[in-house]
């Protein structure tokens, strides 16, 4: 099986344009929200949000009910406890963190464990992008139009209160609503994302794409244009060989984007180690004659 | 006439602990303010205080008679330079059109008027050549002029900076210097955190000596006194000798 094998088949077949078509916008979102997670420091937070929405999802599967509202819930409530327990103890943050998103991610494995459907846990935790129904597509692609509205909209005050949150307190911005909204956002782009790549790797999306971005732009704007871009690379190829070899779609994705990043790491013009390493040398060669 | 800055009886505390205690000072319009005292006095935190960056315990901020909130956009802060991400991706130019924000308001996005404006106040204090860097990609006074840069877009009434002489050379301290005594001129009202006490007195009229406690408000001369420096810096040097003695933080 090649490429045009894999062409053959997403014209052929319905399932797999759909496959397609939710992962292009699940590597756009996380593209572009991950690049705001990053540089607030908040890498770790997505991990904790993203594994945090499994007990909300296990009880809208329970319900009956659309997992996006269970999810949503969960999420935001996990990074309201996150803040309340660091800001009125000595526990750090990043303790808080661990401390909160394992016991949600606990609740959940027990919640879907007594519902005896192990399958379907399977398939929250990795991905099964092949399986992705009609409404979940139009699902996906609201939180998108969302996400995307929202970022342009707000750009302005987005890039201040990353940037310098001092300033942009001190002109009156609520920089806590802005953290909210975000933690929102997160929760969306992670429901968007279950059956793409799994509540598991999410994070992975989220960070990888915009940290090879990062590597490789002085400018906001052009990073998250790149980290979207480095999104959809890593899924279209990352859904290829999910479907050529069978593989879990999360990890698949996970991988190229990985090696995306890899990539930048060795080889990006102003930060890549192979090029700083080169340098290094040739100065020490100059100054050695 | 109304003081520019009147702050009375403010106390500030980080869980549970009062770093600021009972600080009651005025500032007239056009006066340029050093704020001194020993590390860990509480100089960053009485300005954060007073601009509401922080919580107080108790306190009354006003500016020009009026509430804070309705002054928020006509002052500029430039923080100590630790509290900045200086890998950000962000470029000079971009930094120093973040000072148009304030008054553009939602939606808006800046317009070609405002970035000819930010290129100016770049050209202010001598940086339009670097404004495609990187911010990292500078020098600390380099730094700090484009951040001074920032403060000079947004069109300000009172300029709060905390510490802009900290770690910079002698050329880009000779050019803020100026620069604020310029603003002076034009009638805006500066307070600067500061620790050099031997400059203390040519860069300042007033000054205001803290250590938690306001130990005294007045004219530079008047505060820089050996007498009144000692009960400040006490319980750090006994050796003290006021002038040209340089207290890095
Ligand atoms: N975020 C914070 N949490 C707890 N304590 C703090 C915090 N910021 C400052 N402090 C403490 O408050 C005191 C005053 O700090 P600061 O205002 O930064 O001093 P200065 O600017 O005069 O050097 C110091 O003892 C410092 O350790
Ligand atoms: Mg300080």
């Amino acid at each position: 099986m090649n490429i045009i094998n894999f062409f053959e088949a997403l014209f052929q077949y319905e399932f797999l344009q759909k496959a397609l078509f939710t992962s292009v916008m699940v590597g756009i979102i996380c593209g572009i929200v991950g690049c705001f997670i990053i540089l607030r420091g908040m890498a770790l937070m997505g991990d904790a949000i993203s594994h945090a929405v499994l007990p909300g999802v296990a009880i809208s599967y329970m319900l009956g009910i659309s997992f996006f509202f269970g999810a949503v819930i969960t999420g935001v409530l996990t990074a309201i406890g996150i803040g309340y327990v660091s800001q009125n103890s000595r526990i750090k943050h990043d303790m808080a963190i661990g401390i909160m998103f394992t016991s949600m991610f606990a609740v959940g494995i027990v919640i879907i464990t007594l519902m005896k459907s192990s399958a379907d846990l399977y398939h929250i935790l990795f991905g099964n992008v092949l399986a992705v129904r009609m409404s979940d597509m139009w699902m996906t692609l609201g939180i998108g139009v969302l996400v995307i509205g929202l970022v342009v909209l707000f750009y302005k005050e987005l890039l201040v209160s990353t940037f310098d949150p001092t300033m942009a307190q001190s002109y009156g911005l609520p920089n806590k609503w802005i953290h909210y909204a975000l933690m929102v956002v997160l929760t969306m782009v992670t429901v968007a994302s279950l059956q793409t790549v799994g509540i598991v790797l999410v994070v992975a999306m989220l960070i990888t794409p915009a940290a090879t971005a990062y590597l490789l732009t002085n400018r906001l704007s052009v990073m998250i244009y790149l980290a979207a871009l480095f999104g959809v690379i890593a899924s279209v190829f990352g859904l290829y060989f999910s479907f050529t070899y069978n593989l879990a779609s999360g990890a698949t994705i996970v991988l190229v984007s990985a090696l995306l990043f890899g990539t930048a790491f060795f080889f990006s013009p102003t930060q890549g180690l192979v090029w700083k390493a080169l340098k290094a040398r040739k100065n020490r060669v100059e100054l050695m004659r | 006439m109304e003081h520019a800055l009147k702050i009375e009886r403010l106390f500030v505390s980080y869980l549970g602990n009062q770093v600021v205690k009972d600080i009651t000072f005025s500032v007239k319009k056009g006066s340029l303010v050093g704020i001194i005292g020993p590390n860990g006095a509480g100089k960053s935190t009485l300005m954060k205080a007073a601009l509401n960056l922080i919580s107080k315990d108790k306190g009354d901020v006003r500016i020009f008679g009026e509430p804070l909130k309705k002054w928020k956009k006509n002052i500029a802060y430039v923080p100590q330079r630790s509290d900045i991400d200086w890998d950000f991706p962000i470029t000079v130019i971009d930094v120093v059109l973040l000072g148009t924000y304030p008054k553009l308001g939602l939606f808006k996005r800046p317009s070609k008027n405002d970035k000819e404006w930010a290129r100016e106040c770049l050209k202010t204090v001598g940086m339009e050549l670097f404004g495609n860097r990187q911010i990292g990609e500078l020098s600390g006074g380099q730094q700090q002029r484009v951040f001074l840069a920032r403060a000079l877009a947004q069109k300000a009434e009172l300029f709060f900076l905390d510490e802009p002489f900290v770690g910079i050379d002698v050329a880009s301290e000779e050019t803020i210097i100026n620069i604020l005594r310029n603003l002076k001129k034009e009638g805006k009202t500066i307070l600067v955190v500061h620790h050099d006490l031997s400059k203390a007195e040519s860069y300042f009229d007033h000054l205001l000596l803290l250590n938690q406690h306001m130990i005294q408000y007045g004219a530079s001369e008047e505060v820089l006194q050996p007498e009144v420096i000692t009960k400040a810096y006490a319980n750090q040097f006994s050796f003290l000798q006021p002038k040209g003695v340089n207290v890095t933080s």
